[in-house]
Formats: structure tokens, C-alpha cells, sequence
């Protein structure tokens, strides 16, 4: 069965982006892959824009005179030190709304997957919106460019250091923990190193730090500056050589190259695609972009069997829903909510290791909101599930996310004290494109239409079951709940 | 074997319905009832890092009450159970089962290279991986699959809550988390999930025809669950409606769900680990006053509970062990609160205990580690004993390393 270019071309845009958007409908049995891939690529070329949701208050506080910030954090009173916390908080959360906004409407699609990949990669918690802005910042940099550049630009930042506890790593007390890290999630994995090579690492990075705005700095009095041996290699080595030397293994090319093919490509991987690859992007410096071209331009990647092989992230699943059908929520703070109750929540990682993927996103109450989720959308049906409180995030105190404001009735917002939603969700979703764009399909090609364009495998539920379930009033009420029904399937949570 | 009438027509109406239940439920078919001695275990999680000074307190030790001018809980205001150990004042529940013989206290609780991260501490008791190692599969989870090779019986552990946790997460089974039976998946398209599930053709489709080393495609993987899930929600509500107990639970979140859990024993359900959550015991700021709060729904809760088993002789089959991720840092914060620290206190409750009481020395508060206690129990060496002793499973299987048992079991 030779597959058409819709059904290649919607696998790209699962793949390197976060699905088909509505607007693209119509475009993508006109070109081929590689067209849609270089269009893809070129909307990615842009720097991004440095995401700034801080609070002024926060601003004020962090980027002053550091030594005057210094002072004042010092001199803080447990209510003010409160409202601190309480508005870094409220900051990252307003950073994974606006992120999690860009990877719906920004066009380059490819750059925010990748932003997305590393994000995992470089897993990091940590409660300063301003580190965590930065750490964010050079993800979304360099997603597309040098792998040695980003991994420097990491092993330098104020969130990625403090979450490894570097700070504590001096001369004669050294803490292994970043050096630990580096080697098994970041570059080698593990069995590609041993714990001499750990200690001998930690010593170089000894003196690693960051000031209280986030700038890296090199604390000297703190460095060893002996000569260390890593990996075989010997030498009076700061952490930059460090890196450099685990970039020189061949290892991290692989290790890299494998868990992007999970990613992308399929959970399953293919030893001897994942060789050719690692090759290539070490004999090309580690170059991202021309990893990416390599995957997204074989022919293999258009295989059936990598097609509808994989099981959405949460957020992919969220974002992908978004862009085939616009809406606009009364709340952001749902999108949050929804992220954490099925298990991903952009800035808290599960750890160091990030989010395990694929079969671990679905257990029985994982999969049962996913399904209900496009009902809730379309108020037929209740957010009535409260999510785990994330104590590292919210310091004793109850959840923020759907915190309401002081003059707000709770039944007006329609919820209780408990942090419940008791009514559904609120959201405008914005049909027109999406009806428009089935105006020139006769009546009964209509639900394989919609089919085609939403699943990426071959569904196994009857068509006459979608019709059953869906409003046939209309043609236009027919088109917006078969929709939602097949979104509603276990098959809309593969792609 | 005696059957009461209302279970037989149960019994008949699963087995008339059986065409359509996929094959662990019609496994239930021909079995017989749960025999009384069939051992129970109930997880209370205590998130946020409970202060185990504070809930096991050694009033005779000026070092305590140095390290907590005002957080300290005097030797007056707390429930004695000897001349050194008082439990917190919000505890008379737990001291009764203590003067019962149906309490025992493990201190100094941990392991070794403590993380102070909730999430992180919480994955590594739930994982029961090392502090270095990270897992993706928790220590019931994997009960589960030892237990449960070629047959699918998610309901064997239950959580009472509307996410299920990691450490009920296996590689092959996980368990399933339930908050209300009687809600459970009632949702506006349940009547639509449940015709898919019936109607689907499990013909492979030659699209996402990657197959994983047991030939499953992942949309095989996510039918499975929706299947296992409906029939489980059916048979979860179906036995709690068996034998709901009678007895006047508080009206509390964990009240709720302690007298799910009883209903469920009493019941012929082949659940074998119950877990259930309680917090947050973060208590940075004002910790008196939450600590109370949070030990007086616990032992309201556990109270009723205890005596329920007891009236319909179980009590001797279940037992119920606390935990938190951590206990807190022996001096007190400015705040009237106390901070992360490390090794903590569990509390045992069953019918069935050889060792009762304080199983170990309360922790020395002159040794420790940068004002933190220092752990003398690993915590796997008590589920070792769990799974050992109690469940009769392969602990060493599940638990990845043989870990020495402990004699309260």
C-alpha cells in the first residue's frame, strides 16, 4: 500500500512539530515531505525572542545592584520571603502558559519540538523564574544548532547548577552530583564511564557557579585546579575541557542520537538506523539540524510501521488538539491542570532523567481523562479530577493553579474550596476554519474525511459507532462532534 | 463451601456476563471466596515529609526541646507510652492500639545519600530504587507483575484517589486508581467508551504496525487498558456493594476513603494492597496547628477503621503501615516550622504483629549529620518484610536485591 502525501506529511507534523495545524489542511496533499520539510525548516530559522513573564516586583528584586539584592533577600520577613516564592511560582506558571501558547501558534514548529526534546533531555526543577527563563532561553537558542554549544550553554546555567548542587561543589569538598549527571543523562549514559571517571570529572567542575541574577561565574577560590584523569585522557582540566572530552567519545553521539530516534522516530529502535545517524552527527560536529535532515528526509522515516507508532506526550496530546481546533480558555490555568493530571507538567520533571515516555504515560486514569478530555472541552463533560499536590512546588500550601482571585465568587468560577473544578471547563473553541475546510466533501466521504485527517493509524472502531454518537442534524453539527468522538477514541492518543 | 445468597446471584450474574469480559475477570468465575487469613496491606502515604519528631516524641531528651523552644511538644501535653516515648497529642487513637498490642513504631527510617526533594524522595520510596538509580517502575507495580505473569488482574492493587501513583505503576500491570466506586468512570461518554470497547476489531491495522518485543502494537497497548479499566471499574463497584460496612466513618477525605477500603476487604475482591494518601505535611510555616489537623482526620480515620476490622474478624489479616518521604530537620525554622531533613518513623497497625511497640531506639539526637537524623532501618528492608512474610512474594525478584527481613512480621 503506498501511502499518500497527507498521510506522510500530517506524520511529519506529529513528528516535528506538534501536529497539523487547521490552516495547513488544505496544503498538505498538495507538496511533497520534502517541500512540507523545508518549509518547516525555514519557519525555524528565526532566533527566538527571550520569554520574559517575570513580575516587576521579582525584577526589581533580582536584577538590582547584586549586592543590594543580596542584602534585601537577607533582610526579608517570612511574609515577604512568601510573596517571593509565591511570585516565582505564579511566574513559572505563567512561562509554561506562554510557551505552552507558542508551541500551539508559533510557525516554527520545528524549533519549539526540539525546545520540547531538550527540555526532557535537560530536565531541571527549580523555583526561580528568572533561572528557569534563562535555562529556557538557550534550550529554544541553540534546539537547532550545535549539540557541544547547547550542552556548555547548560552546564553553565544558574537553574541547571543549583538543581545539581554544584554550588556545593569546592575544592576540598567536592559533590559529584553534576558531574554524575552529565555523563549518564546528558552525553555517555550510563556503562560509558566509570566512578573514577565521576569524582576525576567533579573535581574540574569545582568553582562552577552562579550569582544570585543567574550569571554564571567562576568562583576561583573554590576550583582544584590539580591535574585530573578522565576517560584516559590526563591534563590540568577546567569543566569546559571536560565537556569537551566527553563530546570527543563517540558514545554521546549514540547515547544523543538513540533517544532522539525514540523521540521522533519510534520507541522501538532500530540499532543499525541509529549507527548510520550517530555517525553521521559526530563526523558533522554534532550538528543538530543536519541530524534532523537525515531523519526527516530518509525514506524510512515514511515507513508504515514508524507511522502512528508512538503515544502522544501529554503535551503533545494538549498542543495538538489546539492547533486542529482553535479555542481560547477562559482560564490558562486548565491547561495546567490538565498537564498535571496526566502526568507532564513543563518545568517539573518527574527528575534529573525527565519524563520515561511512551507506555508510561497510560494507566487507567491516565487514559481515561485523555479520552475525556475533548467532552470537557465541548461542556458535555466535568473536570471532576483532582491532580496530586507537588509539594516541591507548592511549599505546604494548596495549589496555585486554580487559585481564585479575592473578589471572585467561587461558584461563579465554578469551584471549590478543594481545588476541584465542579462545573466544565470554560473554552471558546473557534470552528470556522475547521468546518471551511471540509466545505468541498460530499456528505459520505465526510467521516472518513475527518478520520483521515485526526488518526494516524487505521481506526478500529465502526464508522456507524461515530455516527451513532454524533449530532446528525447538521452538517456542521455532524463535522464538530464526530470530531470530538474520534478524538475521544484510544486511537487519537497515538500519532 | 458456604455461600450466602446475595454472593451466589453475584457470582451468577458475572459468570452470565462473562462473554464479553476479557479473560482475568472470567478467571473469577469458578473461584471460590476469599478465605478468611487472606492478607491485606494498606499504604497510608504521609506526603510532604511528616516531622516524625513531632508524632514520636522523646520527652525526657533536652536535646529535643533545646533543638524546638516552641515547636517542642512537652512531656505533659503528650500521650505517653513510656517514660521516654510520647506520641502527639492528636494521636489517642494510635495510643490505644499501642496499649492493644496493635501498634508498632519502626524509628530512624530512611536511606542512605538522602535527597531532600519531595518529588524525588517520594519517587525513590516509591521506586524503591537507590538515591543514584532512577526507575520508572514502583515496588507494587512490580508486585504486581511477579505476581500476575499471564493474567490481568489490575484490581489487585487499589488506589483511593483520581491518579494512580508510580509506586503502583509495574512494567506489564499497573494497578488502579479509584476514587469514588460508585462515580468511577461514570462520565457523559461512558456509554460511548464502553461500545468501543465492545465493538473494536482487534484486527491489526496495517498503520502504527510497529510491534514492541511482544508483538504488541501500542494501539494493542492502549485497548488493553481501556478494557481492563471498564470491566475493573465494574468489579470494583460491584464488590463494594457486596458488604458495605456499616460502621460511621468521619466525613473526612480519608474517612471517605478508609470505609472504601473496608468495604472492599469485606468484599470477596482479590485486591491485595490498598494505597491511600494524606496531606501535606509540608510544614515550613506554623506546623502545630497543621500537624494537628492532618492527625486528627488520620486518627479519627484509623480509629473507626481498626475497630471495623476488628467487629468483622480481619483485623487480624490487614495490615496498615504509614510512611512520608522524609522526616524534617531536628531544629525547629524561624517560622515555627521545620525544614527537609532526612530519616523518619513508620507506624505498623495489625492484629497480626510479633513485634509490637517501639521496635527500635528512638533516634540519637546527639549524633547527627549536619543537624540531620541518621537513618538506622533502610526502608526496603520493610517492604522486603511485606512482601516476604505478609504478601508471600518473591521480594528479591521484586525489589531487585535481597534486603534482610525485620521480625515485626
Amino acid at each position: 500500500m503506498s501511502l499518500t502525501n497527507q498521510t506522510k506529511n500530517q506524520h511529519l507534523m506529529w513528528r516535528a512539530g506538534f501536529g497539523p495545524a487547521v490552516e495547513q489542511l488544505g496544503d498538505l496533499s498538495k507538496y511533497s515531505p520534502k517541500q512540507f520539510y523545508k518549509a518547516l525548516v525555514k519557519a525555524s530559522d528565526k532566533k527566538p525572542e527571550y520569554i520574559n513573564v517575570a513580575d516587576d516586583y521579582l525584577q526589581g528584586l533580582y536584577m538590582g545592584i547584586e549586592e543590594i539584592g543580596r542584602q534585601q533577600k537577607k533582610e526579608m520577613t517570612p511574609d515577604e520571603r512568601k510573596m517571593v516564592q509565591q511570585k516565582n511560582r505564579d511566574g513559572i506558571r505563567n512561562l509554561n502558559v506562554y510557551w505552552l501558547h507558542e508551541m500551539v501558534n508559533s510557525s516554527a514548529q520545528l524549533r519549539e519540538k526540539m525546545a520540547f526534546f531538550w527540555h526532557g533531555h535537560f530536565a531541571c526543577r527549580n523555583l526561580n523564574i528568572f533561572f528557569q527563563q534563562g535555562l529556557l532561553d538557550v534550550i529554544r537558542r541553540n534546539a537547532l544548532g550545535n549539540f557541544g554549544t547547547l550542552l556548555k550553554e547548560v552546564s553553565k546555567n544558574a537553574a541547571m547548577l543549583n538543581f545539581l548542587n554544584n554550588q556545593q561543589n569546592r575544592k576540598d569538598h567536592p559533590n559529584e552530583n553534576f558531574a554524575r549527571e552529565v555523563m549518564e543523562l546528558f552525553t555517555l549514559g550510563r556503562g560509558n564511564y566509570t566512578e573514577h571517571d565521576v569524582k576525576e570529572a567533579a573535581r574540574a567542575f569545582t568553582g562552577w557557579s552562579a550569582t544570585i541574577k543567574g550569571e554564571y561565574i567562576f568562583r576561583k577560590g573554590q576550583h582544584d585546579f590539580g591535574t585530573k584523569t578522565v576517560l584516559g585522557k590526563t591534563g590540568n582540566f577546567d569543566g569546559g575541557e571536560v565537556l569537551d572530552i566527553l563530546l570527543q567519545q563517540k558514545s554521546t553521539a549514540t547515547f544523543v542520537t538513540k533517544k532522539l530516534y525514540k523521540f521522533l522516530v519510534n520507541e522501538q529502535p532500530d540499532d543499525a538506523k541509529v549507527e548510520w545517524l550517530a555517525d553521521r552527527f559526530y563526523k558533522n560536529e554534532y550538528d543538530i539540524s543536519k541530524l534532523l535532515e537525515d531523519i526527516f528526509t530518509s525514506d524510512w522515516f515514511y515507513e508504515e510501521k514508524n507511522i502512528g507508532a508512538k503515544i502522544k506526550s501529554p503535551v503533545e496530546l494538549l498542543v495538538g488538539i489546539q492547533r486542529m481546533l482553535p479555542m481560547k480558555f477562559e482560564r490558562d490555568e486548565v491547561l495546567l491542570l490538565i498537564q498535571r493530571s496526566l502526568g507532564q507538567l513543563l518545568f517539573y520533571p518527574p527528575n534529573v532523567a525527565g519524563w520515561p515516555g511512551g507506555k508510561n504515560w497510560i494507566d487507567s486514569s491516565t487514559l481515561m481523562m485523555r479520552m475525556r478530555i475533548p467532552q470537557m472541552l465541548d461542556d458535555k463533560d466535568e473536570f471532576n479530577i483532582k491532580p496530586k499536590d507537588d509539594d516541591d512546588q507548592m511549599m505546604g500550601r494548596p495549589s496555585t493553579e486554580l487559585r481564585m482571585n479575592k473578589n471572585e465568587d467561587p461558584k461563579a468560577t465554578g469551584m471549590k474550596a478543594s481545588g476541584r473544578l465542579n462545573r466544565p471547563i470554560q473554552v471558546n473553541i473557534d470552528w470556522s476554519l475547521y468546518t471551511k475546510s471540509y466545505e468541498s466533501i460530499v456528505r459520505e466521504s465526510l467521516l472518513g474525511n475527518i478520520t483521515g485527517t485526526l488518526l494516524q493509524v487505521k481506526s478500529r472502531v465502526s464508522p456507524n459507532l461515530i455516527k451513532q454518537f454524533s449530532d446528525q442534524t447538521g452538517r456542521e453539527n455532524f463535522i464538530k462532534t464526530a470530531t470530538l468522538q474520534i478524538m475521544s477514541t484510544p486511537e487519537y492518543q497515538l500519532c | 463451601m458456604y455461600i450466602k445468597r446475595k454472593e451466589f446471584i453475584q457470582i451468577g450474574s458475572l459468570a452470565t456476563a462473562s462473554m464479553l469480559l476479557p479473560k482475568f475477570l472470567k478467571a473469577f468465575e469458578g473461584q471460590t471466596m476469599v478465605p478468611m487469613g487472606n492478607k491485606v496491606v494498606v499504604i497510608l502515604q504521609l506526603s510532604g515529609g511528616n516531622d516524625g519528631l513531632n508524632t514520636v516524641i522523646p520527652v525526657r531528651n533536652d536535646l529535643y526541646y533545646k533543638a524546638r523552644p516552641r515547636l517542642g511538644i512537652a512531656k505533659d501535653k503528650a500521650l505517653l507510652l513510656t517514660d521516654e516515648v510520647g506520641l502527639n497529642p492528636a494521636l489517642a487513637g494510635f495510643k490505644e492500639l499501642y496499649d492493644d498490642g496493635s501498634l508498632s513504631i519502626i524509628n530512624s527510617v530512611g536511606y542512605p545519600n538522602p535527597d531532600r526533594s519531595h518529588f524525588r524522595s517520594m519517587d525513590i520510596w516509591h521506586t524503591a530504587s537507590q538515591s543514584s538509580e532512577y526507575w520508572n517502575n514502583g515496588w507494587v507495580g512490580r508486585y504486581l507483575d511477579a505476581q500476575c505473569k499471564g493474567c490481568d488482574k489490575p484490581t489487585q492493587a487499589i488506589e483511593i484517589d483520581d491518579i494512580l501513583s508510580l509506586a503502583l505503576k509495574g512494567d506489564n500491570i499497573k494497578g488502579i486508581a479509584v476514587k469514588d466506586p460508585r462515580r468511577l468512570y461514570g462520565t457523559a461518554n461512558e456509554k460511548f467508551f464502553k461500545e468501543v470497547n465492545k465493538s473494536h476489531t482487534l484486527a491489526g491495522s496495517s498503520l502504527g504496525g510497529g510491534r514492541d518485543e511482544k508483538g504488541e502494537q501500542p494501539a494493542d497497548y492502549l485497548y488493553k487498558t481501556m478494557a481492563e479499566t471498564l470491566s475493573s471499574a465494574d468489579y470494583i463497584f460491584q464488590q463494594s456493594k457486596m458488604h458495605p460496612t456499616k460502621a460511621d466513618y468521619p466525613k473526612t477525605d480519608l474517612g471517605n476513603s478508609m470505609k472504601t477500603i473496608a468495604s472492599l476487604i469485606f468484599s470477596e475482591i482479590n485486591t491485595k494492597v490498598y494505597y491511600v494518601s494524606l496531606g501535606s505535611f509540608d510544614t515550613h510555616i506554623n506546623q502545630e496547628a497543621q500537624q494537628q489537623r492532618l492527625f486528627t482526620e488520620m486518627n479519627d480515620a484509623v480509629k473507626v477503621f481498626v475497630k471495623d476490622l476488628k467487629a468483622n474478624n480481619r483485623f487480624d489479616d490487614v495490615m496498615l503501615f504509614t510512611f512520608s518521604e522524609f522526616g524534617r530537620r531536628v531544629a525547629q525554622n524561624a517560622s515555627n516550622g521545620t525544614d527537609h531533613g532526612t530519616a523518619n518513623n513508620m507506624f505498623l497497625i495489625s492484629g497480626g504483629l510479633k513485634q509490637k511497640g517501639l521496635i527500635n531506639p528512638l533516634p540519637d539526637l546527639a549524633d547527627l549529620d549536619e543537624g540531620d537524623l541518621k537513618y538506622k532501618v533502610d526502608f526496603k528492608n520493610v517492604y522486603a518484610t511485606v512482601l516476604n512474610k505478609w504478601l508471600k512474594a518473591n521480594d528479591k525478584e521484586i525489589l531487585a536485591k535481597q534486603y534482610d527481613y525485620l521480625n515485626f512480621i
